[in-house]
This record gives structure tokens, C-alpha cells and sequence, in this order.
């Protein structure tokens, strides 16, 4: 099965990490990709721009209309996403577990909605 | 004849209530499908109550049901793939065919490592913690204890379309989320454990918190809260914590024809007729408990199960060897940091030590705040100012509990003990 695994943290906290903090963090999410693209896991994934760069986009009677920031402002951001490849969801949660920001924000693991026509 | 046939249907009922879990926890593992399992092992019992009267009874009852379900669930399957023509239905047939072929011949089948297996991996996802704990109650409850949903929906005061709905919602994230039907590895089977026995204690406890009402219905809870106790420590003989909770269960549940009076109205530990406990509960809750803490290292069932045994063990209430239990809750408190277990533990050293020790405690945790609103707070306070004389302080203390309460029993129980230190206050006032 394939899963998205959502990033979110406190987008507040990590613009005032120090040059070490970030390094680290980097350095972390590195380590973290690359072990999952050597168990074969890896199917994608990125970082986002912060929020302040969203743009929410809906189309109303036919009109588009954008207005700034994202669709809810909540405590923690979408900062990023991976997709992988997992056996289950305990494999699943157990990659997600294991993703740096886990430790500090949350990792929300959605399974991929397989449509019928597209098999 | 009539009678013979109808001695022979009862046998047939009785083996199937006791394999009912046993076969549905292989079937859900073969067909890969909770819903589907459930209608296919229906279907067959059906086929048995119709052939097994006529033809006789199988050499071996229970292949005999999974055959025949896992037959009707491919049936089915085939059924519904020649109306569809979908794709996704072929694959489905495949997969009960894999694992049809993959799975080991009939005796294999009915090794008993495998049947413990399976219903290990059937508890484990029932109670897995991607679902909502209200969730993995239900289920265990449908799946495990065979309950209907309108029985568990009944238990916990709920419209059955509810509890229907809560069943299907938990079905579907099994399915679409890819929970797996396992048991948890080495690494995990510590915590995925703890998660069972929540599981089994909330269903205890929701049969036992109950005094008056659906009684019956809840008793029923605290017995199949028993019984899965049961399963889990001969599922896991290695791990204590089932064990520790199945003393508890089974030292609190020895106390249930003592706690209520005649009119459903809490009786206190100290007030019951000790004679009417269930000493059968009691020799097997002690037992376990000696058990347990001889393997070390006491978690929280354990420590309650031990508080338990020392009331069991007290012929009278003024037997009771408090110090014990005040020692016993100043571990637990180690363990479990909580302000319930404080309030206990100020009892325990009133009774100890007299009613201004317990006072002072009792004192420190209003002053803190963390159980505004608690109305066991004020109703403990009540008890020990009542035990040193402090009438007035008593009934104001009693008063304050009683705005707090909810629980009709418990309410009428305050109510009494109000009336006794303020003749003023008609016992049956309502508030």
C-alpha cells in the first residue's frame, strides 16, 4: 500500500533555530531520506515554503478567488510530505516514527485512495 | 426422538458458542475481511444447523464450519465478480484462493499454536491504537465477545444505529488503512499490550461502575471483561500485566453482590456483608496476585489487584490492615502520579492513622485545585470531618459533594449520610 506521511510542525519554532539546530535538523532529514530510499520505501516526497507563501484558491459561481495563508490556521503547519511504499500501517507508522520533526510536531499518515480506473 | 433432536440442537448451540471466537478469528485471517468473515461463518452455521441434525456431527466440528465458510466467502466473491465484472473483486478472489492454497492442510489448520495465534492477531487488531478507543471497545466487545450490537449499544446507553455505525466505521479503517492482522513484533507487543488490557478493564468497569439500571446488562460486561482477562494471560502466559489485571477484575468483581442493597443503593466496603462475596473470585484473585508480585516489579493492576487483596483478606472491615493499603497506594502514586490516587491514599492513612492525618492531605490536594469539581473530594473530606466530631463542617462538606454528583446511587447514598450529621436535611430532598 502506498501512504502519504503529512509533516506538521510549529513553523514559529523552526524560524528561530539557531544555524546549529538547523544544520541538525537538516542533517537528520537527510539520514532519515536517505534510509528509506535504501529499504525501497521511498515513492516521493518535499519540503514546503512556509505558510506566510500559500496562496488558498477557491472557485465560487465561476469566479476564482485567491485570498493569503492556507485554508486553516492552526498551531502546526504542513511543512512537508513523503510518500512511501509500506506493507501495512504498522510499517506505515513506524517510518513515520521515524521522520525528524515526530519528535517535536506530528506525522499524519493517510493511506492513498486507490481508484478502480486507475489500477 | 423429538427430545433427543432437540438435546442435539442444544450441544450443537453450546460448541458453537464456545468455537464461535476461535473459528471467526481464522476466518477473518483467511478471507483478509472482518464484514465478510462474519457472513460467511453465519452462512455456514446455518448449513451445520440443517445438515448436522440429519447427517450427523463431523468428526471435527470446527474444520468442518471453516471449510464451509471459507467455501460460501469465495462463492460469494464470485457471485458478486460475475454481477460487477469489476477488477478489484478478481483480485479479491485470487487472494482467498492464495491464501486457501498458501494455508497448511486441515491439521495444521487446527494445531492449537496457530489457533492461539489467531486469536491473539484478531485481539491485537481489534484493540490497535490507530483506532479510537470507543472504537476498539465496540469491536472487541462484537468480534471477541460475540455480543450484538444492539447489546453493546444498550451497555453504553447509545441508540443501536450508533453503535452500528461505530462498528462500520472501525471495519472500514481496518480495511482502507491497512491495519494489519497481526500479531505486534517483540519490539512493540509490550505496548500494543497495555492497549488490550485498557481496552478490557474500560469494558470492566463500565460493567461494574453500574449500580442500579441496566444492572443486568452490565453485569454481563464485567463477566466477558473477565473472561477476555482470561484469554489474554493464557494467550501470553510470559507477560504479568494480564495477570494483574485479571486479579483485580476478579477481587473487585468477588464484592458485586455485596455493593448494592435490596434497592440498588451503594453499600460501602466497610458496610458489606462480607459473607456474600464470592470467595471462589477471591482464592483465584489472591492466588494471582501472590503470583504477580513475585515476578517483581508491580505495574498499576497490580498494586490496585494487591489493595484489592488486602480488603479480601480482612474477615472484618476493622480487620482491614490499613497501613498496608496506605503503603500500597504511596507505590501506586509512584507509578501513577494522579490525584485520585492521592485522595485514596489520604483515606487509607485516615483510617491508619486517624482522621487528622488523612485530613491534611486531603487538605494539600484542594488547596492544589487538580480535583475541583470531583465530588469524591468533598464526600471524603465529609466522611473524616464526620469521624472527628465536626458536624456543621461535615454537612457543608457532604452538601458541596452532592452538588457535584451525578450518579443516582451515589447521590442517595450522600443524601443518607448528610441526613446523619443534619437531622435538618430530609434524606430524599431532591436537589
Amino acid at each position: 500500500m502506498q501512504y502519504l506521511l503529512l509533516i506538521y510542525d510549529n513553523e514559529a519554532k523552526m524560524k528561530t533555530a539557531t544555524p546549529a539546530e538547523s544544520a541538525a535538523m537538516h542533517k537528520a532529514y537527510g539520514e532519515f531520506s536517505a534510509s528509506i530510499v535504501k529499504s525501497g520505501n521511498m515513492k516521493g516526497g518535499n519540503a514546503l515554503q512556509p505558510t506566510s507563501t500559500a496562496t488558498t484558491v477557491r472557485v465560487r459561481e465561476g469566479k476564482t478567488l485567491s485570498t493569503d495563508g492556507p485554508f486553516a490556521e492552526t498551531k502546526e503547519q504542513l511543512g512537508g510530505y513523503y510518500l512511501i511504499e509500506a506493507g501495512n500501517l504498522d510499517e506505515a507508522i513506524k517510518i513515520a516514527a521515524r521522520i525528524p520533526s515526530a519528535a517535536y510536531g506530528s506525522i499524519e499518515v493517510r493511506p492513498i485512495l486507490v481508484l478502480p480506473n486507475t489500477m | 426422538m423429538q427430545e433427543e433432536t432437540q438435546t442435539q440442537t442444544q450441544t450443537i448451540e453450546q460448541l458453537f458458542r464456545d468455537e464461535r471466537r476461535s473459528i471467526l478469528a481464522t476466518l477473518i485471517r483467511l478471507i483478509g475481511d472482518f464484514d465478510r468473515a462474519e457472513d460467511a461463518l453465519a452462512a455456514a452455521w446455518e448449513a451445520a444447523l440443517v445438515q448436522w441434525p440429519r447427517e450427523g456431527r463431523p468428526v471435527n466440528p470446527r474444520a468442518w464450519l471453516i471449510r464451509a465458510a471459507r467455501n460460501k466467502a469465495v462463492d460469494d466473491i464470485r457471485r458478486r465478480m460475475v454481477a460487477e465484472r469489476g477488477r478489484e473483486e478478481l483480485e479479491q478472489e485470487a487472494a482467498v484462493h492464495d491464501s486457501a492454497a498458501v494455508a497448511a492442510p486441515d491439521e495444521a489448520e487446527e494445531s492449537p499454536a496457530i489457533l492461539l495465534d489467531d486469536q491473539l492477531r484478531l485481539i491485537f487488531t481489534c484493540c490497535h491504537p490507530a483506532l479510537a478507543v470507543e472504537a476498539q471497545v465496540a469491536l472487541t466487545l462484537r468480534t471477541l465477545a460475540g455480543l450484538s450490537t444492539e447489546e453493546i449499544a444498550r451497555a453504553f446507553l447509545l441508540p443501536a444505529p450508533t453503535m452500528a455505525q461505530r462498528l462500520v466505521r472501525a471495519k472500514h479503517k481496518i480495511r482502507e488503512a491497512g491495519i494489519p492482522y497481526r500479531i505486534p513484533d517483540e519490539a512493540d507487543r509490550q505496548e500494543r499490550t497495555d492497549a488490550v488490557l485498557t481496552v478490557i478493564y474500560l469494558v470492566f468497569n463500565e460493567g461494574y461502575a453500574a449500580t442500579s439500571g441496566q444492572a443486568l446488562v452490565r453485569h454481563d460486561l464485567a463477566a466477558e471483561a473477565i473472561r477476555l482477562g482470561r484469554l489474554l494471560c493464557d494467550l501470553l502466559p510470559e507477560q504479568p500485566a494480564p495477570r494483574g489485571l485479571l486479579a483485580l477484575m476478579l477481587l473487585h468483581d468477588s464484592r458485586r453482590d455485596a455493593r448494592a442493597d435490596a434497592a440498588g443503593d451503594l453499600v460501602l466496603l466497610e458496610d458489606q456483608d462480607r459473607a456474600r462475596w464470592d470467595q471462589n473470585e477471591i482464592r483465584e484473585g489472591l492466588l494471582l496476585v501472590d503470583l504477580v508480585l513475585r515476578q517483581g516489579a508491580p505495574d498499576s493492576y497490580a498494586l490496585q489487584a494487591a489493595i484489592a487483596a488486602v480488603h479480601a483478606q480482612a474477615a472484618r472491615a476493622a480487620d482491614t490492615d490499613w497501613r498496608q493499603i496506605a503503603a500500597l497506594y504511596a507505590r501506586l502514586y509512584e507509578l501513577h502520579p494522579s490525584p485520585v490516587v492521592m485522595l485514596n491514599h489520604a483515606v487509607a492513612v485516615a483510617m491508619a492513622d486517624g482522621p487528622a492525618a488523612g485530613l491534611a492531605i486531603l487538605d494539600r490536594l484542594a488547596a492544589s485545585g487538580v480535583l475541583a469539581g470531583y465530588h469524591l473530594l468533598p464526600a471524603a473530606r465529609a466522611d473524616l470531618l464526620r469521624r472527628q466530631g465536626r458536624a456543621a463542617d461535615a454537612a457543608a462538606a457532604y452538601r458541596e459533594a452532592l452538588a457535584l454528583v451525578s450518579h443516582p446511587a451515589e447521590r442517595r447514598f450522600l443524601q443518607r449520610r448528610l441526613a446523619e450529621v443534619d437531622p435538618t436535611a430530609a434524606p430524599l430532598s431532591p436537589v
